[in-house]
């Protein structure tokens, strides 16, 4: 797919015509910035922005906790305190980044259920999904890891558990877990490599955000209709975008600023309601927390981990509970060639709806299940919620596709949006 | 579909049911004066607390956290250089790596470690304790009262029973605020155990009150300007909000209402 | 777009971008702040040090702000032999006395024994147990005038912690010191 026509970046004086010729940096800038983009874009695309803005506070806070931070055993709990206590502003450092990975992945479900509503994952965007699935990834990894880092109770059993996940592939578990780790439990040289890729990995994300980017901006963004951009001249391109700068960007901001007002409002009246009370409690190797819960942004897996009870042939609960959890994700990466329907945007699709939302009370569900402790009814819940989440994806998204009798989509973008902004023209007359 | 939510939500009723069943712990919601946005730790209330943990819980209790030094900051305590200096030199030995040898406290130094192997630190025990839950782990308990650290720690303290039953070897106390309802410390507290020189209530009920607002402090020393930095970035930024709104609307007005 | 119009869009943006910088401002100052000395190091810019074991004739060698002080007690004899010193035959003339304010044209900063001091009688030397030359930890009770001797490169200072021989180019400089009572030496 060509894509969409638009102005570029022409080089106006000498001294930029020497300059573009040697480093076309200031092309690439402009261009980017002046993307066209779909102008009917609903307040569920904001998302984007506001996990940069994420990105960008976990690095800069995350850079200046190294400053303070002590990677050991017998240390790293003090200097924690030392950065809450002793360091010039330290302890809105440490909640900014503490909260910042919370506000991170509202966003990114925010994201993803936005894309999974408006079918962004479909063709042409199939890289733009994958990449994205890799960037969450990457973001359970660097924020489970960066969870260790505190060195509270917590975080101790935290890694013993899921560390002890690995353990449970057959035949290589044990020697993978013990590679992992470092030794044979959890320790001093686990801390250390822990902290070296929690540092490291959200540079990878950088690069990964990057390509995300760059493959959009090849295809274009999707939009609430998911009808695609005009194409075949600037004229008819311009009929159906703005560009991103200073439209997208005024309006991101303004969102960004709403969400802050919340963030900021937690950080500095609540910033503990997220975390665990036990994990202020230096970590001991020997006496397990009665309750061991990670971090929320976990729980629907952590619940899909829990749900398998029982052995299946040859294979024991405990690793299909680990496949569970880590296919309930690539499930979702599938999600571009197992959703069959040509009609792209739920928006038209009445019955996709439904299956949707139930998608998303499901999660919600999940979440709650992998809070609460095996006991009772949790595990049965929690498998109903896996089953249907794995339905969702493998069998709902396809049959539907199939046998679905979905609504006439707008012609192009532009019908779209003069249909809830309707010309001067019209309405005077 | 519709069986599929009705089972989920019935199922949700029965773990409610069931959850509720487990924990019979009663935690008081004591009223603070640091609570809430404009919350201001009272100054004297946290004097009364110092000197109650260290008449009482310091004899089994550290606080290994704390720095003499910030029982000067204001905010806090507050208490002139000077008091903080004769305090640590009168009330504590540190043992000093240098010279090898212990020596009176100074105000640079931290509180000590607990002195009982199995008392927990308490720099950071109304943090690392939740007084309020749920309801049914949705959390709403936690936004309307607050974690309720100091709540918690108030309420075993002012939760026996007087009954008490011997396991192991050991005595326990039954607590009405403890996990398990058999606590292993045996009631710290009594009426008129210290003798306050502002003249302040004594009895039991407010020296636990006291002492808690005091271990709210260790824990979270900063939380006067954490309120401060709350407080003035939602402000700033609600103005920066406001302005982005009109500049938006401003922006977007010739695309949406075209001629 | 009338005239009128436009300058009231401006004044919008303008102000939305201003308080936006201003938001971005107040954020930065905390990121750089954070890089000074936190308060637990501060604490340790001021320590009282206790003397009362230090006989005469001995000294003890203190870390304050992560360098060596030493704190001499002296007898009457290396009073004396400091106090001999005539002022031609030092090599630095500044007593190098953080404690002397430096008065133009007056000599009550040269680098007499008095002017080196802690207390009137000469008894107590206070100073940064540090060489003026490339930073080594001179030795006590060592050296050619019976002071200090720093053994890298040879430098000699004597019994007021002058430089008199050597490489070294300043005399070991005296801290800010006090006694806060008869047995305690308050540093910073």
């Amino acid at each position: 797919m060509a894509g969409i026509p638009h102005d570029h970046y022409k080089p106006k004086t000498g001294m930029q015509k020497w300059f573009h010729e040697r480093l076309p940096i200031a092309s690439l800038v402009y261009d980017t910035l002046t993307f066209p983009t779909p102008k009917n874009l609903n307040w569920m695309w904001i998302w984007g922005i506001v996990l940069t803005f994420c990105l960008a506070l976990q690095i800069i806070t995350g850079i200046i906790l190294v400053m303070h931070y002590t990677p050991h055993v017998d240390l790293a709990f003090d200097s924690v305190e030392h950065i809450m206590r002793d360091v010039n502003g330290g302890w809105a450092f440490r909640y900014l980044h503490a909260n910042g990975a919370s506000l991170f992945f509202i966003a990114v479900y925010a994201h993803i259920f936005r894309g999974l509503f408006y079918g962004s994952y479909k063709a042409p965007r199939e890289i733009t999904w994958i990449l994205g699935m890799l960037i969450y990834l990457m973001m359970m990894a660097t924020g489970f890891l960066g969870y260790v880092l505190p060195w509270g109770q917590m975080s101790f059993w935290g890694a013993t558990v899921i560390t002890g996940l690995f353990g449970a592939i057959p035949g290589v578990g044990s020697i993978l877990q013990e590679w992992l780790l470092g030794g044979p439990a959890v320790d001093n040289a686990t801390l250390n490599r822990f902290f070296s890729l929690h540092y490291l990995l959200p540079f990878v994300i950088v690069g990964l955000v990057a390509l995300h980017i760059w493959a959009f901006h090849t295809t274009g963004n999707n939009n609430p209709t998911g009808v695609e951009v005009r194409r075949k001249s600037k004229a008819e391109a311009q009929k159906d975008t703005v560009p991103f700068w200073p439209y997208y960007v005024m309006k991101d901001l303004f969102a960004l600023v709403m969400i802050m007002i919340v963030f900021m409002a937690i950080v500095g009246f609540m910033p503990n309601y997220l975390g665990h009370p036990d994990n202020y409690i230096p970590a001991n190797p020997l006496a397990t927390p009665a309750h061991i819960v990670p971090e929320w942004y976990y729980l629907p897996f952590y619940a899909i981990l829990r749900a398998i009870t029982f052995d299946v042939l040859f294979l024991d609960a405990k690793f299909l509970g680990v496949l569970a959890m880590f296919g309930s994700i690539a499930v979702m990466a599938l999600a571009p060639w197992t959703d069959t329907s040509p009609v792209r945007s739920g928006r038209y699709r009445p019955t996709f709806k439904i299956a949707f939302w139930i998608l998303g009370f499901d999660f919600m569900l999940l979440m709650w299940c992998g809070a609460q402790p095996a006991e009772g009814l949790v595990p049965l819940v929690s498998l109903i919620g896996a089953i249907y989440w794995f339905a969702y994806f493998l069998i709902i998204l396809p049959v539907l596709g199939w046998t679905e009798k979905t609504l006439p989509v707008p012609e192009t973008i532009e019908a779209d949006f003069d249909a809830h902004y309707p010309p001067k023209s019209s309405t005077v007359k | 579909m519709k069986k599929l939510l009705l089972s989920a939500i019935l199922a949700f009723g029965i773990v409610t049911t069931a959850n509720a069943e487990v924990g019979e712990t009663h935690i008081e919601d004591f009223d603070f004066s640091f609570e809430g946005p404009f919350g201001k730790f009272d100054q004297y209330q946290l004097q009364r607390g110092l000197q109650v943990y260290t008449e009482v819980c310091s004899a089994c209790h550290g606080l290994r956290q704390v720095a003499f030094r910030t029982l000067g900051d204001e905010g806090g305590p507050h208490l002139d250089y000077e008091t903080v200096k004769a305090y640590a030199a009168s009330n504590f030995e540190v043992y000093d790596a240098e010279k090898d040898e212990d020596r009176p406290a100074i105000p640079s130094d931290k509180f000590p470690e607990s002195g009982l192997e199995n008392a927990p630190d308490l720099s950071l025990m109304a943090k690392a304790r939740a007084g309020f839950h749920g309801p049914n782990g949705l959390g709403i308990n936690q936004i309307v009262k607050g974690m309720g650290g100091p709540e918690y720690i108030a309420s075993v303290l002012t939760g026996y029973t007087g009954k008490e039953k011997e396991q192991a070897g050991t005595t326990f106390y039954e607590n009405t605020a403890f996990p398990g309802g058999w606590i292993a410390m045996s009631p710290p507290l009594s009426d008129e155990l210290v003798e306050y020189a502002d003249g302040h209530n004594n009895d039991m009920y407010h020296i636990a009150e006291d002492v808690s607002a005091f271990l709210m402090w260790t824990a979270e020393p900063k939380m006067m300007a954490r309120q401060r930095l709350g407080l003035i970035s939602v402000v700033m930024l609600m103005v920066l909000g406001v302005l982005l709104y009109f500049s938006n609307k401003k922006l977007w007005r010739d695309i949406k209402r075209k001629s | 777009m009338s005239e009128d119009k436009g300058n009231r869009r401006d004044f919008l943006y303008v102000a939305t971008a201003g308080t936006g910088a201003v938001i971005g401002g107040a954020a930065v100052w905390p990121m750089i702040n954070q890089m000074n000395p936190s308060a637990d190091v501060q604490a340790l810019s001021s320590i009282e040090v206790d003397v009362s074991d230090v006989e005469p004739g001995t000294q003890i060698t203190v870390k304050w702000l992560g360098k060596p002080v030493f704190i001499r007690r002296r007898t009457s004899e290396e009073i004396k032999a400091a106090r001999d010193v005539a002022l031609e035959d030092l090599p630095d003339v500044d007593a190098r006395n953080a404690n002397a304010s430096p008065v133009i044209g007056e000599t009550e900063t040269y680098a007499k024994d008095s002017n080196r001091s802690l207390d009137e009688t000469g008894e107590w030397l206070v100073m940064m147990g540090v060489c003026t030359h490339l930073g080594c930890v001179p030795l006590g009770d060592a050296g050619d005038f019976g002071g200090w001797f720093c053994p890298c490169h040879g430098s000699h200072y004597d019994t007021a912690g002058r430089i008199r021989k050597g490489p070294a180019p300043e005399n070991l400089p005296v801290p800010v010191a006090a006694f806060v009572d008869a047995n305690t030496i308050k540093l910073g």
